[in-house]
């Protein structure tokens, strides 16, 4: 009889109580949001359903997108890089293991130097295997200035060193890469403290950005890894990575609101030129498309 | 560990003391609860379905017929149904009866594909087996560098080749090299790479067919979230994986990626990383894994109450 409420139930197959909130509920889990954000979206385009304001499927994704949008754009969510009045800026990468740090750091590099903007990276990360060579390698790749060390040396010294160094370049911006390290390690997390202390020890006001990497499959514990880093050092931005792949993300909905930071870019490609700035709209957009 | 399921099943089912047994209603209620818990783990949420369905009838049966305390019983049966779904038994490496064996490791960018070659290399050292490691990884920057170093700290050889991007040939060489050293094992590590990209998920066919690996062990990170399924599903297809690793499991995620891989491929997970140190490898237990996944710290004495 109310023809309003069955288109609605044909959208949303079998009434706006279940089949078809129950379909939403799918689509938002299945991207990572989490139970706890997915149950808040549910509920409020249920609540849209049900006073009638959202009748058919483009009313409905529309709805959906805008809410996410909305939510990824609650509190502090600029998503442009802060850059220091007196040079050099430093921004300070961590995050979990094989989240993409050090690959992100190499794609940073690339658009600050597109930009015209010299920069010097530092070889934090002194415990993988590898990782001193594989910055070392991004470095030259796309043409910034390359602050080594050995093998097993205190990453704080090293901080210190890259930061000394870019000072008497006088570079614009200095990146400093960590070792990834899991948020339940206490001891590392120590390490992390006093890289950022020795840093501010050198600038008082740095890091100017301390950009915590997630990987884009990652699923709940992001939350936890993002609330345990930012209590070790507050973090200024968030990174996601591997967006190129299957998986949507949607876990950074839940972490921008737990530590109210914005995303800063997304990584969608193991190539230099693979970084976005992020976009919450076409974020937004993506999520429903799927 | 917080044995917060049996908790918050103890609540829902408060109101039935002295009723004793469950009806079909409260046992629907009380599985809410449990697809909270698998859902919060980053259990697929379709294998959730399909797992709180098949659990539904056997909780119907077992809370009917011993009525003492139903939300551990319906624990233990969430717990049992979970255990034989990750795999019942503990799985070790297969060996060739002709030597040299090879296992290949594949994997999504930065699942712990190489840390975790090193891992298994060192164990087979320990076993008396000579083992050699190949750097068949041509496009991540350092990534030879990374196992080079890896095979030093183990005094383990690696062929490393970096005249050629071809990486059949590496391996190919590498194999020759490891016959005429009378190895036992050779590890093929390979570049991480997208189950959708299918470039590279072709070469890793080629691979296949040229080294006819006796073990091909996708590596995933265990705090992957719901793409796991698909993720996993996309490796299985295109190469027939014989086994899985879980890595990164030394944090704190619930790892419920863990039943989702294993729910879709059937592959034997076989080891757990739990550590970037190189004898951080452990085996993999289904027990342990599921009360992991459910939050269940305290499964024996479970097990013996109800
Ligand atoms: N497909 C894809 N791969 C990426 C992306 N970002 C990084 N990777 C790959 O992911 C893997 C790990 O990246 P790294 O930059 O080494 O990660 P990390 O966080 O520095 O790792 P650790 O230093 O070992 O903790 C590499 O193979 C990268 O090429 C991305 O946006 N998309
Ligand atoms: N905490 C912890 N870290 C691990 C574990 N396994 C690997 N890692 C770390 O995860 C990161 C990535 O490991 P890699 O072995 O380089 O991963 P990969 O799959 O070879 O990466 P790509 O070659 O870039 O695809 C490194 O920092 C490793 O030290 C583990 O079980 N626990
Ligand atoms: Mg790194
Ligand atoms: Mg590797």
């Amino acid at each position: 009889k109310d023809v309003a409420n069955a288109d609605v139930g044909v959208i949303l197959r079998g009434g706006v109580k279940d089949g078809s909130l129950e379909q939403l509920e799918e689509v938002l889990l299945a991207s990572d949001f989490g139970v706890a954000t997915t149950l808040k979206l549910v509920d409020q385009i249920g609540g849209y359903a049900q006073r009638g304001l959202i009748r058919t499927e483009p009313e409905f994704q529309d709805a959906l997108r805008r809410l996410v949008e909305a939510e990824l754009r609650e509190g502090n969510s600029d998503p442009s890089l802060k850059l220091s009045a007196s040079k050099p800026t430093v921004i300070l990468v961590i995050g979990v293991n094989g989240a993409g740090k050090t690959t992100f750091i190499g794609k940073l590099a690339a658009r600050l130097r597109k930009q015209g903007k010299t920069v010097l990276l530092g070889a934090g990360d002194t415990f993988r295997a590898g990782a001193i060579d594989q910055l070392r390698v991004w470095a030259e790749r796309v043409g910034a200035e390359f602050v080594g060390a050995k093998a097993g040396a205190d990453s704080a010294a090293v901080a210190f060193d890259t930061i000394d160094a870019g000072i008497a370049r006088g570079v614009d911006v200095v990146i400093i890469d960590t070792a990834g390290r899991l948020h339940t390690s206490a001891g590392l997390m120590e390490e992390l403290k006093k890289v950022a202390r020795v840093i501010a020890k050198r600038i008082p006001d740095a890091p100017h950005e301390t950009l915590l990497v997630l990987d884009g499959t990652i699923g709940q514990n992001a939350v936890v890894q993002a609330r345990t880093f930012t209590e070790a050092v507050p973090v200024t931005g968030l990174v996601v990575t591997k967006i190129d792949g299957t998986a949507k993300g949607g876990i950074v909905v839940a972490v921008h609101e737990e530590l109210d930071v914005p995303v800063k870019f997304l990584g969608t490609g193991e190539k230099a030129g693979d970084l976005h700035a992020f976009d919450p709209a076409q974020f937004a957009e993506e999520l429903v498309e799927a | 560990m917080f044995d917060e399921l049996t908790e918050k099943l103890e609540a829902t089912f408060a109101r039935l003391r002295g009723r004793g047994v469950l009806t079909e209603a409260d046992i629907k209620e009380g599985l809410r609860e449990v697809r909270r818990v698998l859902l919060e783990a980053d259990v697929n949420f379709q294998l959730t379905r399909q797992f709180l369905e098949r659990v539904e009838q056997k909780a119907i049966g077992v809370t009917q017929l011993r009525g003492v305390n139903p939300a551990q019983q319906l624990v233990k049966v969430v717990y049992d149904e979970l255990t034989a779904m990750l795999g019942e038994r503990q799985e070790g490496l297969k060996l060739s009866t002709i030597p040299p064996t090879v296992v290949m490791m594949v994997g999504l960018q930065g699942s712990g594909k190489t840390t975790t070659a090193g891992k298994l290399a060192r164990k087979l050292k320990a076993e008396g087996r000579q083992t050699r490691l190949i750097a068949a990884d041509v496009y991540r920057p350092a990534a030879i560098d990374q196992l080079e170093t890896l095979g030093q700290q183990l005094d383990i050889p690696v062929y490393a080749d970096r005249s050629t991007k071809d990486v059949v040939r590496i391996a190919r060489d590498g194999i020759e090299q490891a016959k005429r050293a009378r190895d036992r094992v050779v590890i093929v590590d390979t570049a991480g790479r997208l189950q959708i990209d299918a470039e590279l998920m072709d070469e890793l066919k080629r691979l296949k067919a040229a080294v006819q690996p006796t073990e091909i062990l996708f590596v995933a990170d265990g705090m992957t979230g719901q793409e796991a399924v698909r993720i996993a599903q996309g490796f299985d297809e295109a190469l027939n994986v014989t086994g899985v690793i879980l890595t990164k499991m030394d944090g704190d995620a619930r790892g419920g990626a863990a039943l989702s891989i294993y729910g879709i491929t059937k592959k034997p997970i076989k080891y757990i990383g739990v550590g970037e140190k190189l004898d951080a490898l452990e085996d993999f237990h289904p027990d342990r894994m599921a009360g992991r996944i459910l939050q269940q710290g305290d499964i024996l004495t479970l097990v013996e109450k109800a």
